[in-house]
């Protein structure tokens, strides 16, 4: 299969790594990987804090950049960058009332996914060939859980690694407190979903903590990395392509 | 209610509030699983949910044929029906008629309606005494407190400081225990005079069914049917939503209803009076339709589904910031969730309020549980669009404007993406120590430095290692 890489402007920028580990695990599976280098950003956050008018341009850059990829599928590491685009492109674009736009958008939103549906949804893959002989526990972002519903997708590409260590994460389901501009617009609020959060990792034992969407990862790692707490964060990608 | 407050300010203060922490987490946390529970065992829960949205939905598209047909049906029926434009004109309405029924005390069952048009303290300036009779509406009245939840409006206490309220305040009660069973039974004993001496009863509605001019009040604790039965004159306050249009539909709403609100099965009491009858019940019934601003939430097709609740407050129960700050810093009589969408809009998309549809990570809990499948987070998001784009008023950062636009500049072109990648880390490097930075920095990165590292940017983007590979 030939498949385009949304790479998500945060992991471009600050998380290449996550990049990287996509692109192997999906070449490891043997498919052909592509880049196009005219994407930037999905245009979430902008469209999440109220300004809807500056995100369309965005939907219309992404629209150009994956169009000419001829591509079979759309692949991202990201839950909620995959979830902006298959909730909302079609309401924007519909609104912008650009017509080419909208049927640019219908014609891609089917084929974009988020990187564990992918693989498990899509190529019936679980195991991936990874081997990461530590203790993790994963927890399970709310764009992923509930409006992509990707159920137990990563649980299962996880539990298939070699040598790991696998433990529940305690109320797992229960949001981190990132949300996007909602981490320094409601910062106290945010901080203390936070700190719930990490006590839950931390009682785990865990090494690392992991997850698919590098933005809640970020929040959850600035944490760790304030208290010194000896955890780290790896991306879901990461993990599955460790030998 | 609270002051004039945005969100983060008075969520702020709740957050160093451990107790309070402590009582809602327990709370809530309860709630939720019970709901969980009772919502597993029925098979066909998604089309019940469905089912209810679709009543909703087709009722608030023709909204004035269905108030027209309540009015008829309860006039004929022998009620009076009045419209209230807003909180002053049904507050004159409520006060007038119990003048006119020459009491000066009121028993009143919890009313979510009453308590937005602020009618208690109406009363007061009126010299008419306003009794609330539900347990945790008669706490948050004795401490002079206002409610913090929609279903359990004391939510916020714990059985501890509710003995100490009754021990200070209550005739009679100075040795109560905090065992529930005693607790319950102060009050009853002090509520029950109440209802015997009053001649006029308060009420709101969950549901009036046009049709039969029927209306319906759903409560655990059975005071509210003293209210509703008891008195001479009973006064019901309904925000105009609250109309569905057949029996048939109620049947819909009472299976959703105390399964999402209280965990219940059915809940203890539902009571349904229709008009008035000789000799049974209260001899006068009037009812008290209020805009107050609803009407205007109409005319946002998107904003409207906020009409839809019905008041279950299980959105509440599972909101990870309600849980964290409570109702109070909402600043509103509808917090949590449902309060994020409904309050800014029957505000008039105006004042402190619309710092609410912020006050979410738009996590989609809310989404999950909501028994008329109210699209919460994307309403959110729609109310966010309004507040930005009428910003002339303030409600939005200038900084956060131009940040805002800027972002969207660098994204609508590659040159300047990449270019602004490369400043990112230029910038950051004396700021960057181990792969880190701790610094407390300034503008809107300060309320990330204030609990979170950043990490620095990498030596080499995704692009740049995609094109030297
Ligand atoms: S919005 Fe939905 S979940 Fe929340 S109180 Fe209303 S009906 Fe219940």
């Amino acid at each position: 299969m030939r498949v385009a890489l949304f790479i998500t402007c945060l992991a471009d920028t600050l998380f290449p790594e996550v990049g990287r580990a996509t692109v192997t695990v999906l070449e490891r599976l043997g498919h052909e990987v592509v880049f196009p280098e005219e994407q930037t950003c999905c245009g979430q956050m902008h469209a999440n804090t109220g300004y809807r008018a500056e995100s369309v341009p965005l939907v219309r850059r992404f629209a150009r950049a994956f169009e000419g990829a001829g591509a079979d599928a759309i692949v991202c590491p990201s839950g909620s960058c995959t979830a902006m685009v298959r909730d909302q492109y079609a309401g924007l674009a519909a609104a912008s009332g650009d017509a080419g736009l909208e049927a640019s958008v219908t014609a891609l939103v089917p084929r974009v996914f988020e990187l564990s549906q992918f693989l498990v949804g899509e190529l019936g893959v679980e195991d991936v060939g990874a081997a990461f002989p530590h203790r993790v526990t994963y927890h399970p972002t709310c764009h992923s859980l509930r409006l992509l519903r990707v159920g137990d997708a990563p649980l299962r590409l996880l539990r298939a690694v070699r040598g790991i260590d696998l433990v529940e994460l305690g109320e797992a389901e229960a949001c981190c407190g990132f949300g996007g501009t909602f981490a320094v617009k409601n910062a106290d609020t945010s901080t203390a979903m936070l700190t719930d959060k990490l006590q839950h990792v931390l009682a785990t034992g865990a090494e690392v903590c992991t997850a698919a969407d590098s933005s809640c990862l970020m929040h959850l790692g600035g944490g760790l990395s304030r208290r010194r707490a000896g955890v780290r964060t790896m991306h879901l990608a990461e993990i599955l392509a460790a030998t | 209610m609270n002051g004039p407050r945005r969100f983060p300010e008075a969520a702020r203060e709740a957050l160093g509030d451990s107790q309070l922490r402590a009582n809602l987490r327990r709370a809530t946390h309860t709630i939720r699983d019970r709901r969980a529970a009772v919502v597993a065992e029925i098979g066909e829960w998604e089309a019940l949910r469905e089912a209810g949205r679709a009543i909703k939905e087709a009722t608030m598209r023709h909204l004035d044929v269905h108030l027209e047909a309540l009015e008829r049906s309860v006039t004929d029926r022998g009620g009076v029906v009045h419209w209230a434009r807003d909180a002053a004109e049904a507050n004159a309405t409520v006060a007038r008629l119990v003048h006119e029924a020459g009491a000066r005390e009121v028993v009143k069952v919890k009313s979510l309606a009453t308590d937005e048009i602020g009618l208690n303290d109406a009363l007061a300036a009126e010299g008419i005494t306003a009794h609330e009779t539900d347990l945790a509406e008669l706490i948050v009245q004795l401490a002079h407190d206002t409610p913090s939840h929609i279903l359990v409006p004391a939510i916020h206490r714990n059985r501890a400081e509710i003995a100490a309220l009754f021990r200070r305040t209550l005739p009679g009660a100075q040795g109560v225990s905090d065992e529930p069973a005693a607790l319950a039974e102060a009050a009853r004993r002090f509520l029950r005079e109440r209802f015997l001496g009053a001649r006029v009863g308060v009420s709101g509605a969950n549901f009036a069914v046009a049709q039969t001019g029927t209306v319906c009040v759903v409560e655990s604790e059975g005071n509210g049917r003293m209210c509703t039965t008891l008195p001479e004159v009973l006064i019901t306050v309904m925000g105009i939503e609250k109309v569905i249009p057949s029996l048939a539909d109620l049947g819909v709403m009472l299976q959703l209803l105390p399964r999402s609100s209280t965990g219940e099965r059915m809940n203890p009491y539902t009571s349904l009076w229709t008009g008035v009858a000789p000799d049974d019940g209260p001899q006068a019934f009037h009812l008290v339709l209020l805009d107050n601003g609803r009407t205007d939430v109409l005319a946002d097709a998107t904003g409207r589904q906020a009409l839809h609740c019905i008041r279950c407050s299980a959105c509440l129960n599972v909101c990870p910031v309600y849980e964290r700050t409570g109702g109070h810093a909402y600043g509103d009589t509808y917090p949590g969730p449902i309060g994020a969408i409904l309050a800014p809009q029957l505000h008039g998309m105006r004042g402190p309020t619309t710092s609410l549809p912020w006050a979410s990570t738009l996590c989609g809990a809310c989404a999950d549980v909501c028994p008329v499948g109210i699209d919460i987070p994307g309403v959110l998001i729609h109310l966010r669009g309004r507040v930005v784009a009428q910003a002339a008023r303030g409600d939005v950062p200038a900084g956060e404007r131009l940040g805002m636009e800027a972002m969207a500049r660098v994204f609508s072109s590659r040159r300047r993406y990449e270019a602004a990648q490369r400043l990112a880390r230029a910038g950051a490097r004396p700021l960057a120590r181990g792969g880190r930075i701790e610094h407390r920095l300034p503008g809107p990165l300060a309320g990330w430095t204030m609990s979170r590292d950043l990490p620095a940017p990498p030596a080499q983007t995704f692009r740049e290692w995609w094109r030297a590979r």
